[in-house]
């Protein structure tokens, strides 16, 4: 028998889902995360599920995690004081940034700048300076810069980086830095620059890598921690991490690279819902993961994720490989006001939280929230998460009824149905962010609803973006342990590499490409996959010459067939012009016809097989749902009161058809349907929601 | 007067709009907005562009009234005087400021205009302009710092359809495109601009699929509407009716010797209305400093610094545009005579911010910063390669400098940092890697930023060593009147340029300049300016103050003008602090100024040669 484990903590809950590999039943426990120290919550759900399963720890063969530790460490401003060496003439490179202000006209006056994450006082310079051909135009002074990094020891760095102005060229006066530091502060984890991201722009890359130094301590302790109480607890497991990426990496890989780990939970997500949306065979679609204080969404062609080079948690943005997740501050936390100036109903970004959350939580919250919308318009049945926390339906009415009164409405529903408006709109703005405005149309794809608030405005969201059908995968609120569960180890290799096409040939790429996978695949290979389990992918990225963004597109081996020998035609290059070309067009509706091709970087993926996990099969059970049906409840639409039927998500089969308006509740969410909409019941248990003919 | 032509019968009907129909319109023109920055930075090929942003677009309601954007540019104004019809598919291209009563204010600006059409009617306009590197011209970048005409500028561009019913006038781009250095630039940054465009249009023709088109364009009403209503309650709580306000500052130098130009703007409160008025302003320019600004544009610059703090979630639109009447002078600074030179008008939009916060600060304390980095100083640097490997190739480079955030009432103002939305700077490794020059220092200047309690952010001294013989062009100012400081805060320092020659001899070189030879070896400091500070700089904390000497932000002589005194150990010494805050508070006046603008300009005029190595300009005098 084997078990593979997967784990997601969230800010209140700790999911944790065992999969029997063999039959595909699974397991799940919730218990509250431990903030303090994650593993401690960690070790207890899986001890809980272990005692469901009736399965000894030992029995486990691997534990997949998806973590927050590197996103806390950000957002809470607890990483470790950094160290940062620069070339002479550029201390101030986090300074000064990209002395970039955000807003619009006027938007300094009210612009707090953000202290940066390596302190002034805690960088030096060294003496050297590398040309941008990678040529040395001054000699590193090696005896200044041990004498500066003894500075920094007295000074207590946790962690430094190092990274000097066109180290992406020619890395020498970093790794000579790097030898002088392990002598000089040995223990205190070092960052190169030219290793984290060798890409140019010095700004974007000194930031990623003084990133990874800043949440690098953290995570290297819970990642130790968490190991040792496995096997404290018996697991003989190997430990996987979920990467930004949606790869697995092994433990030891992760904790060396922790600014690839920033986006860790929603990676999760998409993969868990790549997994679900695969079982009821659409492989294009939009994932849409409503949460308390913030929903992410996603775009998935083909069963792979849009992968992006951007990651983004709070005010930081680096230059780390991501699942292309856009999030918008818009959950069920969400509070909604009505600014005395403009009279307009505003929904967020102000959130309510976990504290003091909704009104009707009774926790301290009285200001109205998407939540409270939920409940008074009767969406939301009054106990949520398997009767953990009970609903005040009276405390949502009076909160909402403050913004009925604002906004002269005559009934406190009416205000709901406004707030619920809203806010599906501002998730529909993120979802147009990653398709439409991407050149895809929503409508040629499927949408998989997910996280505690997903199912509740998915009928609405499918509606307004005309994707069809939506996808409520089962356990919506433990997806990400899912798709913990069900991914792969993987690693990447990238450099930048610009050269116009008219100076590059088939040869000199493949060359690179191969050099590119051979790093990944030892990488992979050290994580326990062998070479033969391996596939690679490879992708570039493109522009025409002088453009300032890149499109990237993948390139196929085979194009570039007779390379290998020095015989190549050209034909590889071509191909990857005309990909070029077809996806610019698609984006921007025009090409630069006569401006020359030119490659920027390119990126060797490595991935290990796929885990073979079967997939439950829900008994048959014709159209007919009664068997779950409930009760039935009053709810709010179309501006009046009607009769919804309730059933329970655990007693529906295969092949039932629950006809809208429904509510269909389950342990950890809610699923609404709306009027003149139907969800079937799929044999892999996910609701397809569709609109009902005529 | 355009003639617009329309297919569609009858008239749309006004109807009531929900508030949540409202709210969602509102946001979904918002997005288009941003969706146009965006692909316009990714398909631009100048750096100006494509690195820095330099770009402005723009929503219009079906009469071209501003509905979301940031800088009101008149539509109405250029259709006004557009003879000629305008049908569906068809895209107006002008550059020429003095053919749209200046919703563009110089000719390297190239502003696209587009009617949206849904079932046969208008139903708004998209447009947006964009800077380009090199129109033309007697000098590269087409901003030649001696200009006395628009003709010396560049190509100017009538107003004309670059597409006629979707159809590409291409002679018509080719004799435009024949007059510039890089055409390649122009052409992929004009197709950048229409895409953006069409993109704009696509999307409201969407909402107008979605809503219905009566619903849409009263929306539209509607928000006009809201927008004149949160002004008129501001401008009633915050302006006495009957009181005058005024505030002056200067733009150093024209270009041909003569300044410092006096930049008055008065604001006074008739009922419900404002007046701002110019009149006091110096008269028009010789060089080709004159900012020709457009009415509407004065009114945008006017309604964001009122709502930016009262209400920052609004959605900007022209609908309180009838609330503000302006008045500004024939063949003053502000409305030169044709056909006056126009392309060094971006210290004059920069300085706008100065004045509207210096007037309008003293109404409403939040308002009230120091004198930021008022302008958007360039550097310009082209030759020919004379390496073996790219001999004869021909570079240029445009760039925007940054410089010091003023103190404000929140706090600091950020080192080094853009006053302008959406503008960043070009990284040293990519100026390096496509152009002959080495970066030897980018880092701001300690001191340079204003004391204060909120300190003025301090300016930038970036050094470029030249690697290939070429020339190069500067346009800067604050060089010879300050950054003041308000509220007790002491003024920022002054912008510097200077060039070290590979010879080891020195040049100080003036704000404004074009054509100066450089040699391989040659090393240019272009040191921008500091924000004024905010606030008495005595009482800042201390222990503030020693830690930004140690950031390298304030030298240990900087910090005695916060009376702070360090230890040998660089902490601060409280008792040294102490007595030295005493003396110096005894020796100045119990109350401080409002405003601190450094000494009175005779004196300033004066000292000139010997604190900038540059002659005192001479005073301007109506041509």
């Amino acid at each position: 028998m084997t078990y593979r484990l997967g784990v997601d903590v969230g800010g209140t809950f700790t999911d944790v889902l065992l999969i029997d590999e063999r039959t595909g039943l699974t397991y799940r426990a919730k218990t509250p995360s431990t903030t303090e120290d994650q593993s401690v919550g960690v070790l207890r759900g899986i001890e809980k599920v272990c005692g469901e399963a009736g399965i000894a720890l030992a029995d486990i063969t691997q534990v997949l995690h998806g973590t927050t530790v590197a996103t806390n460490a950000i957002l809470e401003g607890k990483g470790a004081r950094v160290g940062l060496v620069t070339t002479r003439g550029f201390r101030q490179v986090l300074q000064i940034a990209r002395s970039f202000v955000p807003g619009g006209l006027a938007g300094w006056i009210i612009w707090p700048k953000p202290e940066p994450l390596a302190a002034l006082e805690d960088t030096v310079e060294a003496t050297e300076r590398i040309g941008a051909d990678g040529s040395v135009v001054i000699p590193l002074d090696a005896a200044d810069i041990r004498a500066k990094l003894r500075a920094l020891r007295q000074a207590d760095v946790e962690a430094l980086t190092i990274s000097l102005i066109n180290s992406y060229a020619n890395a020498a006066h970093e790794r000579q830095i790097a030898a002088i530091a392990a002598e000089e502060l040995p223990g205190v984890p070092v960052s190169v620059s030219s290793t984290v991201l060798p890409e140019m722009r010095e700004y974007e890359r000194t930031i990623t890598a003084v990133a990874n130094s800043y949440v690098h301590p953290q995570v290297s302790r819970y990642i130790a921690s968490l190991a040792a109480k496995l096997e404290d607890g018996g697991v003989r497991a190997g430990l996987y991490i979920l990467r930004s990426d949606g790869g697995l990496a092994s433990a030891a890989n992760a904790a060396d690279s922790p600014v690839a780990l920033l986006l860790s939970g929603p990676a999760g997500g998409v993969a868990g819902a790549a997994w679900a949306a695969e079982q009821v065979g659409y492989r294009d679609f939009l994932t849409f993961d409503m949460g308390g204080t913030s929903t992410d969404v996603a775009l998935v062609q083909d069963l792979q994720p849009r992968i992006g080079r951007q990651t983004t948690v709070g005010d930081l943005k680096v230059r780390a490989t991501s699942v292309d997740v856009r999030t918008v501050g818009a959950g069920g936390g969400s509070i909604a006001h009505v600014p005395p100036l403009t009279r307009a109903l505003r929904v967020g970004p102000q959130s309510a939280g976990a504290v003091p959350g909704p009104a009707a939580y009774r926790t301290g919250g009285t200001e109205p929230t998407v939540t409270d919308a939920n409940v008074l318009l009767g969406y939301l049945p009054a106990e949520l998460a398997g009767g953990e926390i009970t609903l005040d339906a009276q405390a949502a009415r009076d909160a909402v009824k403050a913004v009925a009164d604002a906004m002269e409405l005559d009934s406190a529903e009416a205000a709901a149905a406004g707030i619920v408006d809203i806010v599906n709109e501002n998730m529909l703005g993120a979802l147009r962010l990653v398709s439409v405005q991407q050149g895809f149309d929503p409508r040629d794809f499927a949408l998989v609803a997910f996280g505690g608030a997903g199912p509740l405005h998915a009928n609405a969201l499918g509606k307004l973006t005309g994707a069809w059908p939506v996808i409520i995968p089962p356990s919506p609120g433990v997806l990400c342990a899912y798709g913990d569960a069900t991914t792969m180890v993987r690693d990447e290799a990238a450099r930048t590499y610009i050269r116009r096409f008219d100076a590059l040939s088939d040869a000199e790429l493949l060359g690179l490409l191969h050099e590119l996978a051979e790093a990944a695949a030892a990488t992979v290979e050290a994580q326990g996959v062998p070479r033969k389990e391996q596939s690679v992918s490879y992708h570039v990225d493109l522009r025409y010459h002088g453009q300032g963004f890149e499109i990237t597109v993948p390139a196929a081996e085979s194009d570039f067939a007779g390379a290998a020998d020095g015989a190549g035609s050209g034909a590889g290059l071509a191909a990857l012009a005309a990909a070029f070309d077809a996806e610019h067009s698609r984006l921007f509706s025009f090409l630069l016809e006569g401006n020359e091709h030119e490659l920027v970087s390119a990126r060797a993926t490595v991935s290990g097989p796929r885990p073979s996990v079967a997939a439950v099969r829900l008994p048959d059970g014709g159209t007919d749902p009664g068997q779950a049906r409930t009760r039935v409840t009053r709810i709010w639409v179309g501006g009046g009161h009607v009769d919804a039927g309730v059933y329970d998500r655990t007693a529906l089969l295969a092949g039932n058809v629950v006809a809208g308006p429904a509510v269909i509740t389950e342990m950890d969410s809610t699923t609404l349907v709306l009027p003149g909409h139907a969800a079937t019941v799929h044999p892999s248990g996910s609701l397809l929601i569709r609109p009902v003919e005529g | 007067m355009a003639q617009i032509i329309q297919h569609a019968a009858g008239h749309v009907a006004a109807v009531d709009v929900d508030v949540v129909t409202l709210d969602i319109i509102e946001n979904a023109l918002r997005n288009a907005r941003y969706e146009m920055d965006e692909v316009l930075f990714r398909t631009a090929l100048s750096p100006g562009i494509r690195e820095q942003h330099d770009e402005f677009p723009l929503i219009g309601d079906p009469e071209g009234k501003m509905v979301a954007g940031q800088f009101g540019l008149s539509v109405p104004a250029l259709l006004g005087r557009y003879d000629g019809t305008i049908e569906e598919g068809d895209v107006l291209l002008t550059s020429d400021p003095y053919a749209c009563d200046a919703a563009i204010s110089h000719a390297n600006d190239w502003l696209v205009v587009m009617p949206i059409y849904h079932g046969g009617r208008v139903v708004g306009w998209a447009s947006m302009f964009g800077h380009m590197s090199d129109v033309g011209g007697k000098t590269p970048s087409s901003m030649p710092a001696d200009a006395r005409t628009i003709f010396e500028e560049g190509v100017v561009i009538p107003p004309f359809k670059l597409y006629r019913k979707g159809e590409l006038n291409a002679e018509a781009l080719k004799i435009i495109l024949n007059q510039v250095r890089m055409p390649e630039w122009n052409r992929a940054d004009l197709n950048g601009i229409v895409a953006a465009c069409r993109t704009a249009g696509r999307r409201v023709q969407e909402l107008c699929d979605r809503f219905g088109v009566e619903t849409y364009l009263s929306a539209l009403n509607a928000l006009l509407d809201r927008n004149y209503r949160a002004m008129k309650t501001l401008l009633t709580t915050i302006f006495a009716d009957g009181e005058t306000i005024s505030f002056t500052d200067y733009i150093c130098d024209d270009g041909v010797g003569y300044g410092p130009y006096e930049l008055k703007l008065s604001l006074t409160r008739a009922g419900d209305k404002v007046v701002l008025d110019f009149t006091g302003s110096s008269p028009q320019a010789r060089g080709p400093v004159n900012y020709y600004i457009n009415e509407n544009l004065v009114r945008m610059f006017f309604g964001i610094y009122m709502i930016t703090v009262a209400d920052p979630q609004i959605l900007w639109n022209d609908g309180y545009y009838p609330l503000i009447d302006v008045i500004i002078p024939d063949e003053s600074y502000w409305k030169p005579k044709y056909p006056a030179a126009l392309n060094a008008r971006n210290h004059g939009i920069g300085r706008v911010f100065d004045l509207f916060g210096g007037l309008l600060g003293q109404k409403n304390p939040d308002l009230l910063n120091a004198a930021g980095f008022s302008s958007s100083p360039h550097f310009m640097y082209s030759g020919n390669y004379t390496s073996p490997d790219r001999k004869g190739e021909w570079f240029q480079l445009y760039s925007i400098g940054f410089g010091g955030i003023p103190g404000r009432p929140i706090g600091d103002g950020p080192d080094g940092h853009s006053l302008w939305p959406s503008f960043v700077n070009i990284p040293c490794e990519y100026l390096e890697s496509y152009y002959p020059m080495r970066i030897e220092r980018w880092e701001t200047v300690a001191d340079t930023g204003g004391a204060g309690l909120h300190r003025g952010g301090n300016g930038v001294d970036v050094a470029y060593r030249f690697l290939e013989p070429g020339t190069i062009a500067i346009h800067d100012d604050r060089w010879l009147t300050y950054p003041w400081g308000v509220n007790g805060g002491e003024p920022g320092a002054r912008g510097r340029k200077w060039l070290e020659r590979a010879d080891g001899t020195v040049e100080v070189l003036p704000s404004k300049i074009h054509d100066v030879p450089v040699r391989p070896g040659d090393l240019l400091h272009f040191v921008t300016w500091g924000g004024g500070g905010w606030g008495d700089p005595l009482a800042r904390d201390p222990g503030l103050v020693a830690l930004e000497v140690r950031r390298g932000l304030v030298s240990a002589d900087g910090a005695r003008r916060y009376g702070v005194v360090l230890t040998e150990a660089g902490e601060a010494d409280a008792a040294a602090t102490a007595r030295l805050r005493a003396e110096l508070s005894a020796a100045r006046p119990a109350a401080l100024p409002l405003f601190n603008m450094g000494p009175p300009l005779p004196e300033i005029l004066r000292r000139c040669l010997d604190e900038t190595g540059l002659p005192a300009p001479r005073a301007p005098v109506a041509s």
